[in-house]
């Protein structure tokens, strides 16, 4: 079996905005599957489908405790994957910040244009 | 609306790579600034100590384009392609070539405008997934490493999306 590369599986689990959620939950703690799903209008089953996803992924793992089974983050493969994406963002949001200052600029222009033809057409 | 200003970054596909942020002004106004050379100048920048010295517009199918950027040091790099698509002021698709690589990526830009604020979406298709991942690990300034503050900043965000996509509070 060919082993799949590690950041298309991480990339593949953070394209559901469910399983980024959960991940945003698990941010504050370790979390079993029963209170993983509550937030959700989902069956539990279906949550755990998204858990295994993760897990495969390895951006959760299991804790001890054998009843509860909770759910915990592994930050560093998520690190890694944001870090990956990082350079490319700040690129952008540096663009981005100086347009929309160049969009407050054009906003004020056509603001002043408006106001000069109300003042040259008819009462 | 309280998402103004943030840059979302996802990989929805193997291949792709989709960005929306949203300006707080009409859709007229940012389809002006992504097609007026003048406009485009001023902040299409390059990393840190690039400037942009060329910067030639497609403004209907079937133009081409062509962007440089030059480094405080003489380096050197640009980028162009053809418009295949030009709808104004909502819908912009281009081919994408940089300068030194073979394989093109389709860009994909949408505009879409409530409240008279606008939502900017591109999409980049690139022609395989290796290419893409290629293409962000290079061609682009060495970022430093993630702080762990950030990825929370990022994963709360889409916490906070899901939840006003219709899940319910904890």
């Amino acid at each position: 079996m060919t082993r799949v590369d590690p950041l298309t599986g991480i990339f593949a689990a953070l394209a559901n905005p469910t399983r980024r959620a959960i991940l945003a939950r698990l941010l504050s703690g370790e979390a079993s599957v029963i209170e993983l799903a509550k937030p959700f209008a989902m069956t539990q089953p279906a949550v755990s489908k998204h858990l295994k996803v993760l897990e495969r992924a390895g951006l959760i793992s299991r804790g001890r405790d054998r009843q509860r089974r909770p759910r915990r983050l592994q930050a560093k493969p998520l690190a890694e994957a944001t870090e990956w994406l990082e350079p490319y963002r700040k690129l952008w949001e540096r663009r981005f910040q100086h347009l929309d200052s160049l969009l407050d600029q054009m906003k004020a222009q056509e603001k002043k244009r408006a106001r000069k033809k109300n003042r040259r057409g008819p009462p | 609306m309280k998402n103004t200003g943030t840059l979302k970054l996802t990989t929805p596909s193997e291949r792709e790579i989709m960005m929306t942020r949203v300006f707080n002004a009409p859709r007229h106004l940012v389809f002006e600034a992504f097609t007026k050379p003048e406009l485009l100048k001023r902040w299409l920048l390059g990393p840190p100590g690039w400037a942009m010295v060329v910067c030639e517009v497609a403004t209907k199918v079937g133009d081409r384009y062509r962007y440089e950027w030059r480094h405080e040091n003489g380096t050197q790099f640009g980028m162009g392609g053809l418009c295949r698509e030009f709808v104004p002021p909502e819908r912009i698709v281009c081919t994408e070539l940089m300068d030194g690589y073979q394989s093109e990526a389709l860009v994909t830009t949408l505009l879409a405008e409530q409240g008279g604020q606008t939502t900017l979406t591109t999409i980049v298709r690139y022609e395989s997934q290796e290419i893409r991942d290629m293409m962000l690990k290079t061609g682009m300034e060495r970022g430093v490493a993630a702080s762990y503050d950030r990825l929370a900043e990022l994963l709360e965000s889409a916490d906070a999306d899901s939840k006003a996509r219709g899940a319910t509070e904890p």
